[in-house]
């Protein structure tokens, strides 16, 4: 959570996104994030972004659930509250698979859905701010992150010869927020 | 794109090696097993062969399918090795043949004392049960049901290859024989359907416990046969892509047919279990007879074993996205996965005709060893004919870039 300053540049084409991100990594500028209207294959090898960890959650979300169910199975049927079932053991494990193979779907599921809604930022009743109106609709957006030291001419003057069409500097919260509304403070500093 | 395959003299000496020993298994089971006084001996000497040959054919079957199954959802990822299970297709004549030779030899030439050891249906004798399932399970009606199978499927095997190579030659752009191969595709999961999905395991595995049925079997059959044929399509592509063939398939492309061998894996368990549990629960004698004498009885090592290669391995070692991406541990897999398999048709098969009996000796090792032999000869044969890349192909853009 913090109020950063961030060069903006809005791109027209996929063709031009990829030559100036390149061209943005190689400069040494700290790329923020890139925002477009629909998925772009080959877009995160392009950022260098690292494999995600999400399937490790999912696998030990699943692996909590298998436990959950023999677990909690196994103990109401042999000590809690043991039924006889048409003559079969109290501990019958072919009856237990598919309970456990549903919970182990489920809470791999659920798990795996609230993870990524937390990797990504995104949740019912959360706000992140939005570099430019257009980034949902025809717009590519790139933007970078700045320290106090860099100049932001310097920058701007850079992003166009990249071949951006529209550039401007933002000072914004970085990370998501509790709430629908933009945040004050990050405007009154602008 | 033009790139041949040069069968290396090690290939063909390592599969002529391994002909040699299933033929000196099959002559010496001729005298020691077939020859002898024994009935299990002489039971022993044809299960084995039906097993190894059925194992085989539904194998071979299986690469016809993932073809037709990709050519119809027009799959990009496996045109960069299509040639592969085009050539295995290609020898369907082959597999099925043998497979036809054994089936019809056990049901008319092999009887002990009046009945038939591994079909008890060919001389029901009275007993109500085989008697009331004699309008299917007939000589005639086998016969009938395994030669036109057999006949089609190698139609289509040596059609799909056809189609590809023609393609090959036709002028650039023209995507006429590419829907002609659709329309072939449609048809011959049609034919598919009423063969190796519901007829074909029925009478060739489940008659040979001709009192017992379950109407799941087919597809588990399938299921069993499938994943190992993805294994050999599998151990095929990297044994060429070592020899320097193949340059257009990388990890991508190795990474799809790893999530083959995974997912099916999982969905041939599914389906085991899906058969073992409803018997299990239902508990009618009737039914339980036939996991009694493989769960507790003589099999159960195998019964374990099968489920421990078959299940627990592939959902360990292949889970994970490296090791689908990895040259070594497909490799391994797939030839687990494949003897796997065999083992799972080895524990089908067995317990009815020859009961606690049985062995896995070296008449068993040696007619495998046999059969995965002429697999090698003759497939290399068939990809040694012709190009191992279909230009021409529509979608050889998308399979180059392909990523998984």
């Amino acid at each position: 959570m913090a109020i950063k300053k961030f060069a903006v540049a809005c791109y027209d084409d996929e063709a031009v996104l990829f030559p100036a991100i390149d061209k943005v990594r190689n400069s040494g500028y700290k790329l923020h994030d890139v925002y477009t209207p629909f998925p772009v294959h080959g877009l995160d090898q392009a950022m260098g972004l690292k494999e995600t960890d999400l399937h490790i959650a999912g696998f030990i979300y699943g692996i909590t659930g298998t436990s959950t169910a023999v677990g909690f199975m196994s103990w109401i049927f042999t000590k809690d509250w043991p039924i006889n079932f048409g003559g079969k053991p109290h501990f019958s494990l072919p009856a237990f698979i598919p309970i456990t193979f549903e919970l182990t779907v489920l809470f791999a599921a659920v798990g795996m859905v609230l993870t990524f809604c937390y990797l990504n930022q995104i949740m019912p009743g959360v706000k992140k701010h939005v570099f430019h109106p257009r980034q949902t609709d025809d717009t590519f957006v790139v933007a970078i992150e700045l320290s106090e030291h860099t100049s932001e001419a310097e920058v701007l003057a850079f992003l166009k010869s990249t071949g951006a069409n529209e550039t401007n500097v933002q000072v914004a919260e970085s990370e998501w927020w509790y709430g629908r509304f933009d945040k004050k403070e990050a405007y009154e500093l602008s | 794109m033009n790139e041949r395959f040069e069968i290396s003299p090690r290939l063909r000496n390592t599969s002529l090696a391994l002909i040699a020993v299933g033929i000196i298994a099959l002559v010496a089971g001729l005298f020691n097993l077939k020859l002898s006084h024994d009935h299990v001996d002489q039971t022993r000497f044809w299960i084995v062969l039906l097993h190894n040959s059925v194992f085989f054919a539904m194998v071979t079957v299986a690469s016809i399918f993932i073809l037709a199954a990709t050519s119809l959802a027009q799959g990009g990822w496996i045109v960069a090795y299509r040639r592969v299970p085009e050539a295995i297709g290609a020898n369907m004549w082959l597999f099925g043949g043998i497979a036809v030779v054994v089936l019809l030899s056990i049901v008319y030439f092999f009887q002990i004392d009046g009945h038939n050891p591994i079909f008890h249906w060919v001389h029901p004798d009275g007993d109500a049960i085989l008697e009331g399932k004699k309008a299917f399970l007939n000589p005639t009606m086998f016969t009938a049901f395994t030669v036109i199978t057999v006949a089609l499927w190698s139609y289509f095997g040596f059609k799909f290859r056809a189609i590809s190579l023609a393609q090959d030659l036709a002028p650039k752009g023209k995507t006429k024989l590419y829907f002609y191969n659709m329309k072939v595709a449609a048809l011959f999961l049609v034919v598919f359907c009423l063969t190796m999905m519901s007829t074909t395991p029925w009478l060739w595995v489940m008659s040979i416990d001709a009192h017992w049925y379950s109407t799941l079997f087919s597809w588990y059959n399938f299921a069993s046969s499938f994943v190992s044929g993805m294994a050999m399509i599998m151990l095929w592509v990297v044994y060429l892509k070592n020899q320097g063939n193949l340059k257009i398939v990388n990890k991508e492309h190795i990474h799809d047919l790893g999530k083959f061998l995974f997912a099916f894996s999982v969905f041939w368990t599914y389906l085991w279990f899906s058969q073992f549990m409803l018997i299990w629960y239902a508990n009618i004698p009737e039914e339980t007879t036939y996991f009694k004498v493989r769960m507790q009885g003589p099999y159960s090592i195998i019964f374990y074993a099968n489920f421990i290669i078959n299940f627990i391995m592939p959902i360990l070692i292949l889970m994970a996205r490296p090791s689908k991406r990895n040259y070594f541990t497909v490799t391994f897999m797939a030839m687990i996965i494949v003897f796997g398999h065999w083992l799972d048709f080895f524990q089908m098969e067995m317990p009815g005709p020859l009961g606690a009996h049985w062995h896995l000796g070296w008449y068993e090792i040696g007619i495998f060893a046999g059969f995965i032999g002429l697999f090698i000869f003759a497939v290399s044969k068939s990809l040694a004919k012709h190009s191992l890349v279909t230009s021409n192909n529509p979608l050889l853009k998308e399979t180059i870039i392909h990523q998984s």
